[in-house]
């Protein structure tokens, strides 16, 4: 058990967000929202992760073997998805900005105040 | 056969199956009368539910993977009458949703439908799961049909600039939501609700509990847009279209809130400490409310002012829930089903509007709309049930809410939750008053507002008569509001759902072991007092009267006014700056304020 794993998911989740806060470029600011959305992915993993476990499939390892716990990475998997289907329409609608306004600065366009 | 798994399936294949329509020609007519009877058919089923649900909460596990010993190895929904009354709810405004967009769309594209019934699926899977990462998963299916609803008119740059705050704000919570849904597993080892509440329960709260708890309610709170996790909303409801606004603020804003009670009461309510957790709630739900009322007076754009009176509802709800008591959970449970259809009954009303003038915005309607005498007559009766009008369900609602604030000693909330419900449902008629009765001048305040008052070609422009099709929706869901505020029968299953909701060692019991437990029938109801739901109305119509009668805000003492209240306004609206980078930094400032409180406090 160690503390790495844990730091650095609040790294990745920190850098993430100060990088959508600052962003001047949509592009980078839905990067930016994916490097937040690994944090969770190592979180998940660190959590299910068993010093010198194997692989969970079980058919080819006996049956009393240490392996890392299979449900959070079943848990990722399905984040991952989750990630990728946002990440698609996320950037085609900042594909669609940059053809109706031609910039794709997030902050160029006057935005609706109040 | 349990009826429980079929809500979310026929949605789920309705919406491929009409996604598949799309090489049909002169499909129209088609893919609005099945996808109407889908939504009705999950209507019917949900109705079911509800009732079969009354005599006993019904657990369903997938693939009959029930629990080996206790441990749940599968994923289960479980129907209680809360859970299955929110279900009907949204199919219900579906239902209505979907009638109006009969006429509303000029040309609608396939892929409406499909997204209207994903959202369908996603919401009845999300009421009715008793599993956090089930919960999850329909919390991310909800927030990317709801991206791509809101940014459907993609030749405009303000749905998509909407879409894109939406889906960042939302993605960002989400992660919060698997955060802690990572740190809950890690001190369970399970992911079904009743599971890790029975193995929470009697721990002392460690850092990782209580940071789970916040993490998750953070998520879901940004979901119920509660300060400062609201700004998205205003954005987003509105510039989506008209019927998804109906859906977006009658039941999925809600539906956030709900979740957080249900993780509450299932998981943390043995742990944390009560007292801590509602004053957080209710400081956040009074504020919430406070500023979703002032900022909906200051809008001139019909839609963010229905967005922003949204916030501030949902923020008396929030209110409701943090009392912590089963009485106001009840009254808050009225309040979403009763605020819900009249929300709905604004939004369609609204789209009439944009239906025959192309508009949204105040002052370019102010006094256009006489001759839509029945709108205007059904506009301004939603807006004084939004106050809380009796019988409305609104009243109801509130009235339970203020009544038990009072019981347990916070005598300052039933005011403050009045002036709140004054402050929005009298923005609302103020629009009213302009719109149809041309009533009023140019004021000092929403002079600045924002005023993307076109609506491109969404609909038809049209000189006619009102469609019947319509005003159907909207006259049934003031009546469904109405009926739900002065049937006592309503008022009877919203206590009894709200005892099973915070019945805990009940839903462990049931959920783990099968066994189900008596619960303690609540009382026979009390109906809520009718005096300060009418001084709320009132309020309301003071409201309204202060923007339209000649007063402080025209005439000589006009530059003095301004004067006055130029600076608050300006700093409002400039918080609210539609930025996304400012919305972050506002949502990293909300979550660690609410980390610290939490670990002091828990």
């Amino acid at each position: 058990m160690t503390i790495l794993p844990y730091l650095v998911v609040i790294e990745l989740l920190l850098v993430g967000l100060y990088g959508i806060a600052g962003s001047r470029n949509t592009i980078h600011l839905v990067s930016c929202l994916f490097v937040a959305q690994s944090s969770t992915y190592l979180l998940l993993l660190s959590i299910g992760y068993v010093q010198g476990g194997t692989a969970p499939i079980t058919d080819e390892i006996p049956g009393n073997a240490r392996m890392v716990d299979p449900v959070v990475q079943a848990l990722t998997l399905t984040d991952i998805v989750v990630g990728a289907t946002v990440s698609a329409l996320l950037l085609a609608f900042a594909l669609q900005r940059y053809k109706l306004t031609g910039t794709m600065d997030p902050r160029r366009e006057p935005p609706q105040r109040g | 056969m349990s009826l429980a798994p079929f809500p979310v399936i026929t949605a789920l294949f309705m919406a491929v199956f009409l996604a598949a329509l799309e090489q049909l020609s002169s499909r129209r007519r088609i893919l609005d009368i099945l996808s109407l009877l889908t939504a009705l058919a999950v209507a019917a089923v949900d109705f079911l539910l509800l009732d079969g649900s009354l005599s006993g909460t019904d657990v369903y596990w997938f693939g009959d993977w029930t629990p080996m010993g206790r441990f749940p190895a599968g994923i289960a929904f479980v129907i209680d009458p809360a859970s299955a009354g929110l279900a009907l709810l949204s199919a219900l405004l579906t239902v209505a949703a979907l009638l109006f967009s009969w006429h509303h769309f000029h040309a609608v594209r396939t892929y409406y439908h499909t997204l209207m019934l994903l959202f369908l699926a996603s919401l009845q899977g999300f009421a009715l799961t008793g599993d956090l990462f089930n919960m999850f998963v329909f919390f991310e299916l909800m927030g990317v049909a709801a991206y791509a609803l809101t940014g459907y008119k993609i030749e405009e740059s303000g749905p998509l600039e909407g879409a894109l705050n939406f889906a960042v704000m939302n993605s960002v919570a989400g992660f919060m939501v698997l955060l802690g849904i990572a740190l809950l597993y890690a001190e369970t080892g399970g992911l079904n609700l009743a599971w890790a509440g029975a193995v929470l329960s009697g721990k002392p709260p460690g850092p990782a509990v209580s940071a789970a708890f916040i993490l998750l309610a953070i998520g879901f709170l940004t979901k119920g847009a509660v300060l400062p996790f609201h700004f998205w909303l205003p954005d987003a409801h509105s510039v989506a279209p008209t019927p998804a606004s109906v859906l977006f603020s009658g039941i999925m804003v809600q539906l956030g809130l709900y979740a957080v009670a249900r993780i509450y009461w299932v998981v943390f309510s043995a742990t944390l400490d009560a007292e801590a957790l509602r004053g957080i709630f209710l400081g956040i739900g009074v504020a919430t409310a406070l500023t979703g009322g002032v900022m909906a007076c200051l809008q001139r754009h019909l839609k963010r002012l229905l967005a922003y009176s949204t916030v501030s509802h949902s923020g008396l709800m929030l209110a409701g829930i943090a009392l912590l008591d089963p009485r106001a959970l009840g009254g808050t449970l009225l309040y979403i089903v009763g605020h819900g259809c009249v929300k709905g009954a604004l939004f369609i009303a609204t789209g009439v509007l944009v239906y025959h003038h192309r508009s949204v915005d105040e002052k370019h309607l102010r006094g256009r709309c006489r001759r839509l005498r029945w709108t205007g007559v059904l506009f301004c009766l939603a807006g004084l049930a939004l106050s809380g009008l009796p019988p409305f369900g609104t009243w109801a609602g509130k009235g339970i809410i203020e009544e038990t604030a009072s019981q347990l000693g916070y005598h300052f909330l039933p005011p403050l939750l009045s002036v709140c419900a004054a402050l929005s449902a009298g923005a609302v008629l103020r629009a009213a008053g302009g719109i149809f009765f041309g009533l009023g001048h140019p004021d000092v305040i929403t002079s600045t507002a924002p005023a993307t008052g076109e609506e491109a070609p969404e609909t038809d422009h049209s000189r006619g008569p009102t469609p019947r099709i319509m005003l159907v929706p909207l006259v049934l869901l003031l009546l469904a509001s109405l009926a739900v505020g002065a049937l006592l029968r309503v008022q009877q299953v919203a206590e009894l759902a709200a005892a099973r909701f915070v019945d805990r060692t009940g839903y462990h019991a049931l959920v783990l072991e099968g066994r189900r437990t008596p619960v303690h029938q609540p009382a026979p109801p009390a109906r809520p007092g009718m005096a300060p739901a009418l001084a709320a109305t009132i309020a309301a119509l003071a409201v309204a009267a202060f923007f339209l009668a000649p007063g402080p805000l025209q005439g000589r003492t006009r530059e003095g006014v301004k004067a006055l209240l130029s600076g608050p306004v300006a700093l409002l609206r400039r918080l609210h700056s539609g930025y996304i980078g400012d919305y972050v930094t506002w949502f990293v400032c909300g979550t660690g304020i609410l980390m610290v409180l939490a670990q002091l406090c828990f």
